[in-house]
């Protein structure tokens, strides 16, 4: 099961960088989603998978999964809904500001 | 944002207890079960949000008149607070303590200090989640 | 909770009060709000002096992180008594003054911020005994004095002022951390109590000289000390207030109290004995020789001020001999150099303070500060006169005011050094006392000048029209106080001896068995020696320089304009300047595209570089865990989702998909026995959903890249890397088992926490302070959101570019 969520991750990682390395501002945002599922899966894999119970004292004896990862994954699920929504925002803002989405075009022309 | 639609409002009116009643429940459930500040603030804000989704923001507003970046403001103050309160009693900063308390009706309950740093984080999602999703439905 | 470490909280507590007490007060009453705290605490300071005169000392210490050494520990004895007398007395005056200084029109919220700031700072600063927090308070003085000096920040000297004080102050601070670093990998402490306890096991270290170096860097960068003293004078920008406060009576004594503290510590070395005694002496000649060519009377003082810490700081130097020779009946003399210093630091902030107050009531008054325009103002401000004759009279040394005693044991002190035979003193020993008798006469020249060009002469025309007046009683009571101290001092200096400088000199010495044998007996008259002839030669040799300042000023032009310290410091700050702008623009092509390239290549580069150079890869699937169908389903409709976003032609598509992986994800934490994140995935990822067909009302659809062939392909290859890279590293570290997992730790969490949910105790007790600063991220992304919408430029506001 980890060999084949690491395939996964790797793949989710290619298309989010894929997707950051275009040049429209959603295709940019939708990137880092991307890219945050797939870190949020790598820390949870690397933690080991089935390995135990949920990380509940008043449900089992043990042993337990992993609860460190998910206490850093929790953090970080809702740390990424920040970072997307501000984003978004800064986007839209941009695009009603200068009337283009497109970094290229931001960019104007080079003062070189 | 005027939205009429019967079915969509009498709906909500019904689930949204139930979701805030969730929100809560996870809330406080989060020390022994699956819960906590996140979810339990994540809930309860989306019911909200569903709620100004729903009836236009005046009515909710008419309802509910809260400030929710000053929500997200005294979270932000409770979860420090207590971190920094821990230093005036001698304890390192953000030490938690629990201790179990009779109560004269509830019987014996386990109260610990955790719970106000919680509240503090559920109160900030809650303040945060509105006010990303109402400022942006608020302009034009 | 003790009393000390309230001392240093409260001036934050009320600066953090400020904006409410902005809004609900008149303007002109938040002054006298914020006045309540350093009298307060200047009174309740006041009752430690005869416990602490008694050689008690207090220390607390509040655990911040013990498992790094970092402990708060507060420690009050003689020596930070001095200091914070002087911060929160003088405060206490300036607080007052600049009620009738500043006009109710500036923004008074943030000026007395700003002040509080930096004497909550500076407190810190002389009670903490751990060096890391005392680091700390160092560096938020450098940043409270960087805000103050650009107090006017419209003007362009003032926020240069601020920019020149900030880089040599933050340097030397820098080189300061370094000094204390090294200080505990020798000592194995942060504590200075325990270091000092500790010297045998330090001083014969390869690390101790650069050590002392470095903290003598911190010291002499603070106290404007020569060469570092250029920003001193360019700080005078700031209100004269602040001058008066910071710039003269406390921040840049912040140095001098750094170097006596460290006095038991490096004081026996020759290298801390001719470093401070050799730049406390050229400082204090550089700045008197300086002062005299100013025309600007806050440029004067600035450099008296700095020629004034010279002469302090060059007395520590002197007195640490005594440290060298160690205690006996012979030795003990020596320590009174020590005793002048602390003497004279607390006369300096006594005159000096009363003289900055001056020069605020000229310019207040008359509306210059340049002597080529002033004077005969003696008539319209005669008390404005007193307090000037005073002070400068008290500073060029004369009886009978305070600076006269300080400055006979100055010279004391600089004849007692010839005759030592350590050090190679006897070589080139002679030199001191005559470079401090040339330095005090330039101080008595350009003390003349202050009082004879503002209020003696005639008065210039354009002045007399203005027609000014005396100031208001608030602004002269200020300095009235001060210059009554002066005279006081004069009269009862052995108060101040035996109550104040007495316990200082225990914290200065702490292996001399009684400071009774170090607190010499201050008298203003002993019989005609040395020292009064010196002072003689002082007066009688200053006024005919004065008299003939016209014809020897020439000499001041001798100097080349090109190679003064300022120019050179320009010269270095815009050609490095020059330089990193013309490195960065390179590779800084305003691309974010080209950003994120080099991001990805380098990851690439260095992490799967370092695989295949190491051949660290491995691969061992045994222990796996089973795949059952369902989740082979699952991670297929992943990878459908996923690819299928590149190829999706709207952006709702593209969203619904990044839904499809969210809720997939949501699955698999279902799966992975993580029932916290499935819930909040869910939320959260419901959540983001709305929130981007929100945002999608405002943003264009979709258009498809129009980026060329070769583009789309070598962006494609770099995917293709850095998924392969991420895959590769993840195959190997599942396996990894050289450490043991430290997560059995938390399974006991019921007992350690309280908690039987493991993720919740962990989020709320054991890694508490990642999940404090993770709800303070939150509401700043909230903010931010709600600013970027709701903060508009209004119709008509210039676009600003820059």
């Amino acid at each position: 099961m980890e060999s084949l969520m690491m395939i996964l991750i790797g793949i989710l990682v290619a298309v989010a960088t894929y997707l950051v390395l275009s040049r429209n501002m959603i295709r940019i945002i939708l990137g880092t989603a991307l890219l945050s599922h797939a870190v949020h899966l790598l820390i949870l894999t690397v933690g080991g998978l089935k390995k135990g119970d949920v990380p509940l004292l008043s449900q089992s004896e043990g042993p337990f999964t992993d609860a460190l990862p998910q206490a850093l994954i929790l953090t970080a699920i809702v740390i990424s809904f920040a970072t997307t929504a501000f984003l978004l925002v800064l986007a839209y803002r941009t695009y009603k500001t200068n009337g283009s989405d497109d970094l290229q075009e931001l960019r104007g022309m080079p003062d070189e | 944002m005027k939205i009429n639609d019967v079915i969509l409002r009498t709906v909500v009116k019904g689930v949204i207890f139930i979701i805030l009643t969730l929100g809560v429940y996870l809330f406080f459930s989060g020390h022994n079960a699956p819960g906590g500040g996140f979810i339990g603030g994540l809930v309860l804000g989306s019911g909200l949000v569903l709620l100004y989704i729903t009836y236009d923001l005046e009515t909710v507003h008419k309802k509910m008149p809260f400030d929710f970046k000053k929500v997200a403001g005294l979270g932000v103050l409770l979860a420090t607070g207590s971190a920094i309160g821990s230093i005036f009693f001698d304890a390192p900063f953000l030490s938690q303590t629990d201790t179990y308390f009779t109560f004269p009706i509830l019987g014996e309950k386990h109260l610990t200090t955790v719970t106000v740093f919680e509240a503090g984080v559920a109160l900030t999602v809650i303040g945060t989640l509105v006010t990303i999703i109402l400022s942006i439905s608020e302009d034009e | 909770m003790t009393i000390d470490i309230a001392i240093i909280l409260t001036p934050f507590i009320m600066a953090a009060l400020i904006p409410i007490f902005y809004r609900r007060l008149r303007k002109n009453m938040i002054g006298w709000v914020v006045l309540i705290i350093p009298v307060s605490l200047f009174l309740l300071l006041t009752t430690y002096i005869p416990r602490v005169a008694k050689g008690e000392v207090y220390s607390h210490t509040y655990e911040w992180i013990p498992s790094f050494n970092l402990n708060f520990t507060t420690y009050i004895d003689g020596l930070s008594l001095i200091f914070s007398l002087l911060i929160t007395g003088v405060g206490s005056l300036v607080i007052l003054y600049s009620i009738f200084y500043l006009s109710v029109k500036e923004s008074l919220h943030h000026f007395y911020c700003y002040l509080l700031l930096f004497m909550g700072a500076m407190l810190g600063v002389v009670f903490s005994d751990n060096l890391m927090v005392l680091y700390a308070f160092w560096e938020l003085t450098s940043v409270s004095s960087f805000l103050l000096i650009a107090f006017w920040h419209h003007r362009k000297a003032s926020r240069a002022g601020a920019r020149k004080s900030m880089t040599i102050t933050v340097s030397g601070g820098v080189a300061m951390l370094v000094g204390f670093l090294m200080l505990y990998a020798m000592s194995g402490t942060f504590s200075i109590r325990e270091i000092i306890n500790n010297i045998d096991v330090i001083s014969g270290h390869v690390l101790f000289i650069p050590a002392l170096l470095l903290v003598l860097f911190g010291a002499f960068t603070k106290s404007a000390q020569f060469p570092f003293h250029i920003w001193l004078p360019d700080a005078m920008e700031a209100p004269t207030p602040v001058s008066s406060y910071l710039h003269s009576a406390t921040m840049v004594k912040a140095g001098i109290y750094l170097v006596a503290r460290f006095t038991p510590i490096f004081g026996g070395e020759m290298v801390w004995f001719w470093t401070i005694t050799g730049v406390g002496l050229i400082t204090l000649f550089w700045g008197s020789f300086n002062a005299v060519r100013q025309v600007d009377l806050k440029a004067i003082l600035a450099y008296s001020t700095v020629s004034q810490l010279g002469l302090i700081m060059s007395l520590l130097g002197l007195g640490s001999v005594a440290v060298y020779l160690g205690y006996s009946t012979e030795t003990v003399m020596y320590t009174q150099a020590t005793f002048a210093a602390l003497f004279h630091l607390i006369n300096h902030s006594t005159f000096k303070g009363a003289l900055f107050m001056m020069v605020g009531i000229v310019d207040h008054e008359i509306g210059t500060r340049d002597i080529r325009r002033l004077g005969g103002l003696m008539a319209i401000l005669p008390f404005t006169f007193t307090i000037a004759i005073i002070g400068c009279f008290s500073m060029a040394g004369l009886p009978p005011f305070n600076g006269f005693l300080s400055k006979e044991m100055f010279f004391t002190a600089v004849l007692n050094i010839t005759e030592l035979n350590i050090f190679s003193i006897h070589n080139i020993g002679l030199l001191i006392p005559i470079v401090a008798w040339v330095a005090s006469v330039f101080t008595f020249v350009y003390c003349l000048i202050i009082v004879s060009k503002t209020f003696l002469g005639s008065m210039k025309p354009d002045i007399v029209e203005k027609n000014p007046h005396e100031a208001p009683f608030g602004m002269l009571l200020p300095p009235f106080i001060l210059i009554g101290l002066v005279i006081t001092i004069f009269f009862f200096p052995n108060l101040l001896g035996e109550y104040i400088l007495k316990p200082a000199m225990l914290s200065v010495y702490p292996t001399f068995p009684s400071a009774e044998e170090m607190t010499p007996h201050i008298s203003a008259w002993h019989r005609i020696n040395t020292e009064l002839l010196m002072t003689l030669g002082v007066v009688v040799l200053g006024i005919i320089l004065y008299r003939f300042l016209k014809y020897w000023s020439k000499i001041y032009r001798l100097f080349p304009k090109q190679w003064t310290l300022n120019a050179i410091y320009e010269k270095v700050i815009t050609s490095s300047e020059n330089i990193s702008e013309s490195i960065t623009k390179r590779y800084m092509s305003g691309h974010l595209t080209h950003y994120f390239v080099y991001i990805y290549v380098s990851f690439v580069a260095i992490v799967a570089g370092t695989f295949i150079a190491l051949d660290a890869f491995e691969w061992n699937p045994t222990n796996d865990a089973v795949i059952e169908n369902y989740e082979l389903i699952l991670v297929f409709v992943m990878i459908f989702a996923a690819v299928a976003i590149l190829f999706a032609k709207s952006r709702i598509t593209t969203v619904l998909l990044n839904g499809v992986l969210g809720y997939s994800v949501a699955f698999f934490f279902v799966i992975f026995r993580a029932p916290d994140l499935a819930l909040t995935q869910l939320v959260v990822e419901s959540v983001t959903t709305a929130l981007y067909l929100i945002c999608f009302k405002f943003l264009a659809e979709l258009k498809p890249e129009r980026s060329t062939k070769r583009v789309k392909i070598s962006n494609g290859l770099i995917s293709v890397f850095v998924g392969a890279t991420v895959t590769l590293i993840g195959l190997t570290v599942v396996n990894y088992d050289k450490f043991k997992s430290i997560s059995s730790y938390f399974e006991d969490s019921y007992n350690l926490a309280g908690g039987k949910n493991i993720v919740n105790t962990i989020l709320g007790d054991f890694r508490a302070f990642d999940t404090m600063l993770e709800v303070v991220v939150l509401f700043i992304a909230g903010l931010g959101v709600f600013a970027l919408i709701k903060l508009k430029a209004k119709k008509g506001d210039v676009d600003i570019e820059n």
